[in-house]
C-alpha cells in the first residue's frame, strides 16, 4: 500500500508554486463561463504565455465558478503578495490585452473591469462556495493547499465518531435538499443502527429545474464533497458510500470519478484511510432523467438498478435502506458544509445565519434580474437584499412581481413580502419552501397562471404513476390550468382546481404529489385576480 | 430495426479474429462495461447508458442482450428502460436541437423557441423529423440559467437564444424550410 498523502508537505509545495511567478491568472472554467466562451479565452492566454516566453512571469489557473455567470467569461489577475483585479466578458483578444497590460505596464484594462465592490460580491458570505474561483478543481493539491482534507484528518486522528456527530449537532446544520431535517439527528440514527454494512448516500440528483448549486459543487469542488462523505461515514460507522448524480451532468460525473480515484491513490479513501482503521469505498451512480429519483426512497431503488418509484415511509432509510441495510441520505450541499464545520467548529457555524436556520444558503439567481449566477448568503438575509442589492433588481425598467423558490414543490412570493428573511420557517409560512435553492425572479410581464401551469406540467410529466392521486390528479389539474390560461375556463373550473389541490396534497404517496399543488395554491393565494380576469373576460365574450 | 443489432442476438458464425461474436464490435464496449461491473444486476442503468452511448438508442435486441448478460427478465429491463426519460427507443436524427425548458429558460421565453422550431420543421418536441434530419428535444434545466434561454445544438451550448437565432442555427445545419 502506498503511503498516505502528507497534507502539510503538499501545502508547502503549493505555496512555493504560488510564489513562483509574479502573476497568476485565474480564469473561470465552470459550465456557464465555458458556454460563454471561456475555453477559447483560456487557450488564448496559455498560447500567448508560451509564445511570448512569459512562463516565468505568469501562470494560468483554470478555476471553478466565480459566481457572476451573466458577466462571463470571468478572469482575475493576481499579483504576487498583492492586489487582485477582476475582469468580465473577457474575449480571447481582451484576455491577451489584459495579461500584457498587467505584466508589461502594471496597468489594468478599464473596458472589462469588474467592480467587486458592488453588493453582488460584498454581501455574500462564502462557506460552501469558498473554493469557487480559487482552486483548480482538477488538482487535489490545489484543494489541499486551501485547507482541504484537514477536517478529515482531524476527525480521524483526534475525534471519536460521537464527537463528530456532536459537533455537527452544535452547528445546527439542517438538510439543504429541501426539507431542512437536522443533520446531527439523522447521523445519530444511522450511528445507532445495527448491522454489518451501512451506507451513506450523497443526493446529487438536483431535480429543481432552475437550481445548479449541487452541480457546481460536484464539478468545481469534488473533493469537498468527498471529504464530507468520508467524515459522515466515519461518524456513522458506514463503510460504503454512493454519490447519485443525474445523467444530465456528465462533467460532474467525470470530475467525481477522477477525484475518487485520486483520493484513493492518496489514501484518503479506500482501505485504512490515512493509516487509521477507517475504510470507505465510494462509487458514483448515474440517474437517467427522472425527477422523482431525487426523493430518497426512489433514489435508493434507482441505485439498486430498478425503476425509481418511491416507497411509503416508515421504515425510514436509516432503518431499512439500500439492499435492506441502514442507509443515510444527505444532499450534496449539506455534505459540502461538513468539512468547514469540523475545521472551525460547530459554534462558528451556528454564529452565521439565524437561530433556527444556521449557516449560509446557496441560491441560483435567475430569471428577470440583472445579475444572474450563484450566490451564497447567510440564512435570514432578506429577499429584498437578494433581489434588489445582490441581484441588482429587475432589468429594462420593469418591476418586480414575484420570486419563485422551491421549484415545482414551492411557491411564488409577491412583492409585499420582499422583506421576509430567507429561512426554512419564514418561507414555509408564505406557502413556499426553501427547496434546493433555485430563486427565479419574475417581472410584471409574467402571467402567474402560466407559471402555475408550467410547474403542473412538470409534475404531471414527472409523476411516477405509482399512486392515483398524483398520477391522475396532476393531469386533471393541468387540464384545468390549460383551459383557464387559454381563456376557456369557468368559475366551476377554478373551484375544481382548488378542490384538487387539497386532494392531491393530502392523498399522495410521496413528496412529489404532496407538494405538486404548491405553485397553484400560492399563485391563487397571492394573484387570484389574474385567474379571475382570465375567466371573466371569457364570460363577457360569451355573453 | 437495424440489421446489425438483429444479428447480434442471433449471432453469426463467419466471425473473424478479434471480432465480437455478433459481428458488431460495438457490443464489445458493452461487454467491457459488463465485465468491469462484474455482471452485477444493479449495474443495469449504467449498462443501458453505455449501450445508448454506443448505439445511439436502445433497440429491442439491445435490451434483450443486456437482459441476458445480467440474467434479468427482459420485462424488468424493459420496465426500467421505459421508466427513465433519457432512454430512447428510436434512432436519433442527424442533428439534435435541445431547448432548455427549465424555470429560468421558461421565464425567458423558451416555449416560443420550441414552438418555432416545431412548426418550422414539422417535428413535435421529443421526436425526429420524418426525413431523419432533426431531433427536437427539451431538457429540464441545463444548469446554465444565467444564460437563459439556453439551446444545445449538436452538443454546443448556446446562451441568450431566441426563436430567430435558433432557426438560423438549425437552418445552417439541416437546411432551411420553404
Ligand atoms: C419529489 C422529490 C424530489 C426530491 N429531489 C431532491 C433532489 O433533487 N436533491 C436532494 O438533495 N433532495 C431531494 N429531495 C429530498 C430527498 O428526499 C431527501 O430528503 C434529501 O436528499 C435529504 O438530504 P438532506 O437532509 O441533506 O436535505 C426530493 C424529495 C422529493 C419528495
Ligand atoms: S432553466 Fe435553462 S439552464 Fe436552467
Amino acid at each position: 500500500m502506498a503511503a498516505p498523502i502528507d497534507l502539510h508537505e503538499v501545502m508547502d509545495r503549493e505555496r512555493e508554486e504560488r510564489f513562483r511567478t509574479r502573476w497568476r491568472v485565474k480564469a473561470c472554467a465552470s459550465t456557464a463561463c465555458m458556454s460563454a466562451g471561456a475555453g477559447a479565452t483560456i487557450q488564448a492566454v496559455e498560447d500567448m504565455v508560451e509564445r511570448e516566453d512569459m512562463e516565468l512571469e505568469v501562470q494560468v489557473i483554470p478555476t471553478g465558478c466565480m459566481g457572476l455567470c451573466s458577466a462571463g467569461p470571468l478572469m482575475r489577475m493576481m499579483r504576487r503578495g498583492g492586489d487582485e483585479t477582476d475582469y468580465q466578458k473577457v474575449t480571447p483578444d481582451a484576455a491577451k490585452e489584459i495579461v500584457r497590460s498587467h505584466v508589461l505596464n502594471e496597468e489594468p484594462v478599464p473596458e472589462h473591469l469588474l467592480d467587486t465592490t458592488m453588493p453582488f460580491f460584498t454581501s455574500q458570505e462564502r462557506v460552501v462556495l469558498a473554493n469557487g474561483g480559487v482552486i483548480n478543481p482538477d488538482r487535489i493539491e490545489s484543494y489541499v493547499a486551501h485547507g482541504g482534507y484537514q477536517a478529515l484528518e482531524k476527525a480521524l486522528t483526534s475525534m471519536k465518531p460521537k464527537q463528530v456527530i456532536e459537533e455537527i449537532r452544535r452547528s445546527g446544520l439542517r438538510g439543504r435538499g429541501g426539507a431542512g431535517y437536522p443533520v446531527g439527528s439523522k447521523w445519530s440514527l444511522l450511528a445507532a443502527a445495527g448491522g454489518k454494512t451501512k451506507y451513506v448516500v450523497a443526493n446529487g440528483d438536483e431535480g429543481d429545474p432552475g437550481a445548479y448549486m449541487d452541480r457546481t459543487i460536484m464539478e468545481d469542488d469534488p473533493h469537498r464533497l468527498i471529504e464530507g462523505i468520508a467524515i459522515a461515514a466515519y461518524a456513522t460507522g458506514a463503510d460504503q458510500a454512493y454519490i447519485y448524480v443525474r445523467a444530465e451532468y456528465p462533467r460532474a460525473i467525470e470530475r467525481l470519478d477522477r477525484a475518487i480515484r485520486v483520493a484513493r491513490r492518496n489514501r484518503l479513501l479506500g482501505r485504512k484511510i490515512l493509516d487509521t482503521n477507517f475504510s470507505l469505498a465510494v462509487e458514483v451512480r448515474i440517474g437517467a432523467g427522472a425527477f422523482v429519483c431525487g426523493e430518497e426512497t426512489a433514489l435508493m431503488a434507482s441505485i439498486e438498478g430498478r425503476r425509481g418509484t418511491p416507497q411509503l415511509r416508515p421504515p425510514y432509510p436509516t432503518e431499512k435502506g439500500l439492499w435492506g441495510a441502514p442507509t443515510m441520505i444527505n444532499n450534496v450541499e449539506t455534505l459540502a458544509n461538513v468539512a468547514p464545520i469540523i475545521d472551525r467548529g460547530g459554534d462558528w457555524f451556528a454564529s452565521i445565519g439565524t437561530e433556527k436556520s444556521t449557516g449560509t444558503k446557496v441560491f441560483a439567481l435567475a430569471g428577470d434580474i440583472v445579475n444572474t449566477g450563484l450566490i451564497e448568503v447567510p440564512m435570514g438575509t432578506s429577499l429584498r437584499e437578494i433581489v434588489e442589492e445582490i441581484g441588482g433588481g429587475v432589468p429594462d425598467g420593469r418591476s418586480f412581481k414575484a420570486a419563485q423558490t422551491g421549484g415545482p414543490s414551492g411557491g411564488c412570493i409577491p412583492a409585499k413580502f420582499l422583506d421576509t428573511p430567507v429561512d426554512y420557517e419564514s418561507l414555509r409560512e408564505l406557502g413556499s419552501i426553501m427547496g434546493s435553492g433555485g430563486l427565479i425572479v419574475m417581472d410584471d410581464e409574467v402571467r402567474m397562471p402560466d407559471v402555475a401551469k408550467f410547474f403542473m406540467e412538470f409534475s404531471m410529466d414527472e409523476s411516477c404513476g405509482k399512486c392515483t392521486p398524483c398520477r391522475a390528479g396532476t393531469v386533471q389539474m393541468h387540464n384545468l390550468l390549460q383551459r383557464i390560461t387559454d381563456g376557456n375556463g369557468t368559475r366551476r373550473d377554478l373551484r375544481d382546481l382548488e378542490h384538487l389541490c387539497s386532494v392531491v396534497r393530502d392523498m399522495s404517496l410521496c413528496g412529489l404529489g404532496q407538494s405538486a399543488p404548491n405553485p397553484v395554491i400560492s399563485t391563487l393565494q397571492y394573484f387570484r385576480s389574474e385567474y379571475e380576469a382570465l375567466i371573466d373576460e371569457e364570460e363577457v365574450v360569451h355573453a | 430495426m437495424s440489421d446489425t443489432t438483429t444479428r447480434a442476438v442471433v449471432g453469426v458464425s463467419d466471425r473473424q479474429q478479434g471480432e465480437h461474436p455478433s459481428g458488431d464490435n460495438r457490443f464489445d464496449l458493452i461487454d467491457k462495461h459488463l465485465k468491469r461491473g462484474r455482471y452485477a444486476q444493479d449495474q443495469l442503468i449504467e449498462t443501458l447508458h453505455v449501450a445508448q452511448d454506443v448505439f445511439g438508442y436502445l433497440s429491442e435486441d439491445i435490451l434483450i442482450y443486456v437482459a441476458r448478460a445480467l440474467r434479468l427478465p427482459p420485462s424488468m429491463v424493459y420496465g426500467v428502460a421505459t421508466f427513465y426519460q433519457l432512454f430512447t427507443f428510436d434512432p436519433p436524427g442527424d442533428h439534435a436541437c435541445t431547448v432548455c425548458t427549465g424555470t429560468a429558460c421558461f421565464v425567458k421565453g423558451a416555449d416560443d423557441i420550441v414552438k418555432g422550431v416545431s412548426n418550422a420543421y414539422d417535428v413535435p418536441a421529443g421526436e425526429t423529423s420524418e426525413d431523419g434530419s432533426l431531433t427536437l428535444k427539451t431538457a429540464r434545466c441545463l444548469g446554465s440559467c444565467g444564460l437563459a434561454p439556453v439551446v444545445v445544438f449538436d452538443g454546443e451550448v448556446l446562451g441568450h437564444q431566441n426563436t430567430e437565432s435558433t432557426l438560423e442555427l438549425v437552418a445552417a445545419a439541416v437546411g432551411g424550410v420553404d
